[in-house]
């Protein structure tokens, strides 16, 4: 499977996804708008608390093509973060003593070849980093072999996609063979204390659904995810994070392939939660672009939405400017406020 | 204007809207039907696997779609899915053949 950018899908480009995810496929599908949903909540226009993570997408290359992908990552895309950029981002880390979390996504972003350098160099600032892991990439070539070791010299949570506990949902959107070399990887994390009680080694899963559909209560999801774990493969973890999956890139081609599109955008806007709203993950995060653009959140930057006002590269980054900013939303934005609300660590309520 | 078929999918959403004609009688019943569903003796979960075939012995195409999706959302596979629909199918079976016993009764005492 080659990523939309490889087949030359019309949904590899940002405002084609726009204009669907705004207006429909024929143009003529509405939905109550996301921006008046908020007004009726009290929280338009959507303003930050405080910019406390910073979101930094390293590079889309990935060792997998994910049905769900909202990056359209995969082998095939070449997109990664140049040492110039982190040189500048570590500036800003330098500067900004409230970005207290550094979250580390991709692709794989293991993959970039300044990934441990960058690491290293973000820990001697003594932040709290997190890594989102595949998993596979641990397996995937001898030189990462040992990433669970490095991981755990330097102290790092990691967060790691596992979309389901049993084979069959979990290849059928990671694609054949993820299952058994992700549970491989875990055993390897969990050898060395990851997971494990008062061990000080956080691993969270990230659960997404295999489908058109939401996810479960996630409290009754991490149950599950313990007890069939530890029954079939003697795995722990610490917590679980259900994830909604946002009409973006591969999942916004899959709804509509699969004739899902509609009722799926029906159901995100009839889920509406104004509680979730109030949490959404934009509100204290700042997502960073392999190029060193900023935008509201990992879903903003890949539909190209930059952040409002003058701050929009990571070289003249202003905090205050980004304390005081209005969040850009749209329709894609439900994806984060249904049901129990969305965010890259799970529900928000 | 009414619609020309009795079923729509979309009215699986207004399921709500039946308060609107009696609302303290439907106000009772959402009440109850969410306190049935919470975790309690049985999971929430089992509990969707339980509506599910429910749904199939009582044929209702709301229900089927709603716990369709409930099901799969709380994680059944396909094949627990029918499972619990082969269930429903034995017990509505079962339920007509177990009369087969009536008749035989009734057979038994009229024949010489």
């Amino acid at each position: 499977m080659k990523s939309l950018n490889a087949q030359h899908s019309i949904l590899a480009d940002a405002h084609e996804q726009l204009e669907i995810i705004e207006h429909g496929q024929t143009g003529d599908f509405a939905t109550t708008p996301f921006q008046r949903k908020l007004a009726e909540s009290d929280l338009f226009p959507l303003k930050p608390f405080q910019v406390e993570i910073f979101q930094i997408n390293i590079g889309k290359m990935c060792n997998q093509v994910c049905a769900h992908c909202h990056v359209d990552a995969g082998p095939d895309r070449k997109e990664i973060m140049t040492l110039q950029t982190m040189e500048q981002c570590l500036t800003v880390l330098q500067n900004n003593e409230c970005l207290e979390t550094i979250d580390l996504t991709g692709g794989a972003p293991e993959m970039n070849p300044n990934f441990r350098w960058f690491v290293e160099e973000i820990k001697k600032l003594n932040r709290h980093v997190m890594v989102r892991c595949n998993l596979t990439i641990i397996l995937a070539n001898k030189k990462y072999h040992d990433l669970p070791q490095f991981y755990k010299q330097h102290g790092i949570e990691i967060v790691a996609s596992l979309p389901f506990y049993t084979k069959d949902r979990t290849d059928r959107q990671r694609g054949g063979g993820v299952f058994e070399s992700s549970i491989k990887a875990l055993q390897m994390l969990n050898e060395i204390g990851y997971g494990v009680d008062n061990s000080g080694l956080i691993l969270n899963l990230v659960y997404n659904p295999a489908g058109a559909f939401f996810p479960p209560s996630q409290a009754s999801l991490e149950a599950e995810y313990k007890k069939a774990l530890m029954a079939d493969y003697n795995i722990v973890f610490n917590n679980l994070f259900a994830i909604t999956n946002l009409p973006v890139s591969r999942f916004l081609d899959y709804l509509i392939k699969s004739g899902n599109y509609e009722t799926y955008m029906e159901k995100l806007v009839n889920a509406y939660n104004p509680v979730a709203a109030a949490n959404v993950m934009c509100r204290n995060t700042i997502s960073i672009g392999w190029d060193g653009y900023l935008y509201d959140c990992d879903f903003n930057q890949m539909l190209e939405l930059k952040v409002n006002g003058r701050t929009t590269h990571i070289a003249n980054f202003d905090i205050e400017a980004l304390n005081n900013r209005e969040i850009i939303t749209g329709q894609h934005c439900y994806g984060c406020t249904a049901g129990s609300g969305s965010s890259c660590s799970g529900a928000v309520t | 204007m009414i619609d020309q078929h009795y079923y729509n999918a979309k009215d699986l959403a207004k399921f709500g809207n039946i308060a609107e004609f009696q609302k303290e009688l439907g106000d009772k019943f959402f009440s109850y039907y969410g306190e049935v569903f919470k975790d309690s003796h049985l999971s929430s979960r089992e509990k969707s696997l339980i509506a599910l075939a429910v749904a199939h012995a009582v044929q209702c195409p709301y229900c089927i779609d709603a716990y369709s999706t409930d099901a799969f959302e709380k994680g059944w596979s396909e094949a627990q899915m029918m499972e619990a629909v082969h269930v429903a199918a034995a017990i509505r079976g079962g339920a007509s053949l177990v009369h087969g016993v009536q008749m035989m009764n009734k057979v038994k005492g009229i024949a010489m």
